[in-house]
């Protein structure tokens, strides 16, 4: 809890404790009444049948499905993540240039493909490289499509991140006699690199989440797989549970890590950490929201000030 | 000047990790294509549970029985197939430009294909059905889902048919997979599934759908399911004598009854089927 | 040129694009006001009311939206039978809006909540210090500042929601954009190019305006500090 909430009421008094357990209490009954009544409409389609759960969590729904699909998600989000950098280093300076004529070049290509939805981009490259006879098209369909897009959004946080800087930075770079590339190379980017290290992991929650849309474009990633193996079991909604409860764990744990690394950033390097990155305006059109959320108070970040440095 | 080597080794870092990303990972993908003397590459479903289905790296199924057989009278043991996934939309494009020797994925023999591919064959002839509950008496055909919950896979032709031809006001619930429309029907919100019949009767089969589901058992089109081959293959011969060879010694009707099994399926009538000539 | 007009004609390229603008209007009014409710619950005195609150945003925050939708479609509609229309495909447009709904909400409430986290501690502590009870600081003092904060993140959401509502094909709207722009490729591969770039400038004018709208807006509506 935030400093900000304790302080919008008072601590609860007896009376207002007691009226919370009891609405609690009530809540939590009501609530597991409707989980009850659920399952037992669940229970009456035959879906809560013990052997449909084992199979879809027994050792060969591991080793032949679930592993072997979420292997494949790793190396499509892996790849699009390092790609996506490349890619944001790239156009990120290119919008950052001295040249109008590149800054406005570089502005376009992001600003267009932050626009266009991935899974447009999924189907396109997918029927492109599938008629241009390249092999597993489906696999270079999901990279090509989340390389561009979350490259898009890196550039911004790249550009975003050097604005974010204080303007001594620079200003000292310049007076010791660096250009004002290599400023920009030596002294800007590397702290922008680093404060934006907790965006950065957000952003690969936003890769895995997506390249599961890789299913409908039949890269069979662990979403394909869990329904391959539910097709052949005939317990589709159990093995998309369990796929759905990796995702969540999965993508839970990154952004505790991203939490974790803006905390840490913001301790070490004060304001030059995320919040003088901007990166909460800057977040990129498109997944801003997971972006920003690395630059929520991390829970029990009791001394923070809020909206300090705005 | 240390903050200069840390970017350029960040940047060299991203550039080393990108490099080796994608070559392990295109180092995985090959080896389809150019089959040489000791191995066979053969194209089938692999979500396709009874006809084509990929359990880890081991494939089972109608189409897979039918394909292991041929590859064994062509030279190649069962280890020395290489299996490889042929989705609908791109199994044209896998043989001409020769990423497979071979297709068996319920890959229907039509006039516009031969214009792109080969065929050998049929070493089937399905027909486009209808899966309803078990107990369901009032759909005996097509021209009885007017007003019905019917699912398909998207973009399917059996479900177009059956809008154009038999009931045109069928509610269309369109799925990824045959299997999702399974679990639909089994749960008794839609009233049919259609596609080919056998692909319906092994959807059956499985341990799952055992006794919950039947077909119903009254095709309304004809499907052979050929072997495809790239353009200018000349292997159409060979392959029908394997195919004949499989009928005559029993292993053909034995795969077919082994993957539906408990359905009561029976083949249409024009089951084995005669062969295409070769061209 | 000429049979590249005739194939967007074949095709109801300005219907599929006004399937997923419908689907985007709906989606975003509940989304707004379910977010909303979400952001108040976890600013709230009730400790199970912030649980909740934070429990759905983990939940659906982490989830693929993809498996939202089968789950909507195989299970809420396939197995607890619920419609909401008698109509098919209305019922099944519905169902798409609920899922973007639901998925979207986690972010609205996130959204909300880092723009109240904009507001200065010292805000909250002089409304309290008047005698504000809790929901009346909230209403006149908090929320008009913190929503003022939230209007650019807010507006990510929703350019995030407008390209997300491709995905409502896998909930059975098979009229969108991204199925039609599929089916036009599988029939007429020569001008994929032609195809991909009509629908993806049709997204770059529906996206735009609300980038540009919500950033005009949030920098208008600044609190000054």
């Amino acid at each position: 809890m935030t400093p900000q909430q304790t302080v919008l009421f008072d601590a609860s008094g007896p009376r207002a404790r007691r009226l919370t357990l009891i609405g609690s209490l009530v809540g939590a009954v009501v609530a597991l009444g409707v989980v009850f009544l659920l399952l037992r409409a669940v229970q009456a389609k035959g879906q809560l049948d013990p052997t449909l759960w084992l199979h879809a969590v027994d050792a060969n729904a591991w080793t032949n499905y679930y592993l072997i699909g979420l292997q494949r998600t790793l190396e499509a989000a892996g790849l699009s993540i390092v790609g996506a950098l490349a890619f944001g280093l790239v156009f990120g300076l290119g919008r950052l240039a001295q040249s109008r004529l590149v800054r406005w070049l570089a502005g376009a290509v992001v600003e267009f493909f932050r626009a266009v939805p991935v899974l447009l981009m999924m189907i396109f490259f997918w029927l492109l490289l599938a008629t241009a006879d390249v092999d597993n098209s489906s696999f270079w369909g999901v990279v090509l499509g989340l390389v561009l897009y979350n490259g898009s959004v890196v550039a911004e946080l790249v550009r975003s991140g050097v604005h974010g800087l204080p303007q001594g930075q620079r200003e000292g770079a310049l007076s010791v006699g660096l250009t004002r590339g290599q400023s920009l190379r030596s002294v800007e980017l590397p702290q922008a690199l680093v404060a934006m290290l907790p965006a950065l992991v957000s952003q690969l929650v936003v890769v895995l989440k997506d390249s599961a849309l890789g299913a409908i474009i039949s890269y069979p990633e662990l979403l394909q797989s869990a329904r391959r193996l539910g097709a052949g079991q005939g317990n589709m909604l159990q093995t998309l549970a369990v796929a759905a409860v990796m995702f969540i764990l999965i993508n839970w744990a990154l952004t505790r890590l991203a939490e974790y690394l803006s905390h840490s950033l913001r301790r070490t390097s004060g304001r030059v950490g995320i919040e003088g990155a901007g990166l909460e305006t800057g977040a990129g059109l498109g997944t801003g929201v997971t972006v920003a959320a690395a630059d929520l108070p991390v829970p029990g970040d009791e001394g923070r000030q809020p909206g300090r440095g705005r | 000047m240390r903050t200069r080597t840390r970017t350029t080794g960040a940047i060299a870092l991203a550039a080393t990790a990108a490099l080796a990303l994608s070559a392990c990972s295109s180092g995985g993908e090959s080896g389809g294509g150019e089959s040489g003397d000791d191995s066979i590459t053969i194209g089938i479903k692999y979500d396709q549970p009874g006809l084509g289905f990929m359990e880890g790296d081991t494939p089972s199924g109608f189409d897979v029985d039918v394909a292991t057989y041929v590859a064994e009278k062509l030279g190649y043991s069962a280890d020395q197939i290489e299996w490889k996934e042929a989705p609908s939309a791109q199994r044209e494009t896998l043989l001409s430009t020769n990423q497979v020797d071979m297709i068996f994925a319920t890959y229907s023999i039509t006039d516009e294909r031969r214009e792109s591919v080969s065929f050998a064959g049929p070493y089937f002839v399905a027909g486009q059905d209808l899966l309803v509950a078990a107990d369901n008496t009032d759909i005996t055909g097509p021209e009885d889902l007017e007003g019905k919950n019917l699912c398909s896979v998207t973009g399917s032709t059996s479900a177009q048919r059956i809008k154009d031809d038999y009931a045109a006001g069928v509610n269309l619930l369109e799925q990824p997979g045959y299997a999702e429309c399974v679990t639909a029907l089994v749960a008794g919100s839609v009233d049919a599934v259609t596609t080919d019949d056998i692909i319906l009767a092994a959807l059956g089969a499985q341990p799952a759908n055992q006794g919950k589901v039947k077909v119903v058992g009254n095709p309304f089109s004809e499907e052979k399911y050929g072997v495809g081959l790239p353009p200018e293959s000349d292997q159409c011969e060979t392959v029908n004598e394997a195919l004949q060879a499989m009928i005559d010694d029993g292993s053909w009707e034995a795969s077919i009854q082994k993957h539906t099994e408990g359905t009561g399926y029976t083949p249409s009538a024009d089951n084995p089927p005669t062969f295409d000539p070769c061209q | 040129m000429e049979d590249y007009l005739t194939i967007v004609r074949e095709y109801d390229v300005l219907g599929a694009f006004w399937v997923n603008i419908q689907l985007a209007f709906w989606a975003a009014i509940l989304s707004l006001v379910l977010g909303s409710a979400l952001a108040l619950f976890r600013i709230s005195p009730v400790p199970t009311l912030r649980w909740l609150a934070t429990a759905y945003v983990t939940v659906f925050r982490n989830t693929p939206l993809t498996i939202i939708m089968v789950f909507i479609t195989l299970g809420v509609w396939g197995q607890l039978g619920v419609t909401l229309s008698t109509d098919f495909a209305t019922n099944f447009f519905r169902l798409a809006v609920v899922a973007l709904s639901v998925y979207h909400a986690a972010f609205v409430c996130e959204a909300i909540r880092s723009g109240v986290n904009t507001v200065p501690l010292g805000q909250a502590e002089a409304a309290r210090a008047i005698g504000l009870p809790f929901l009346a600081s909230a209403r006149l003092v908090i929320l008009p500042q913190a929503f003022r904060g939230s209007i650019a993140p807010l507006g990510n959401v929703m350019i995030a929601l407008i390209k997300n509502t491709t995905v409502a094909a896998a909930a059975s709207v098979a009229t969108e954009t991204s199925s039609v722009m599929k089916t036009m490729i599988e029939f007429h591969s020569s001008h994929i190019f032609a195809i991909f770039f009509t629908f993806a400038i049709g997204y770059v004018i529906l996206v735009t305006p609300v980038g540009l709208l919500t950033t005009a807006l949030s920098r208008r509506l600044a609190v000054r500090r």
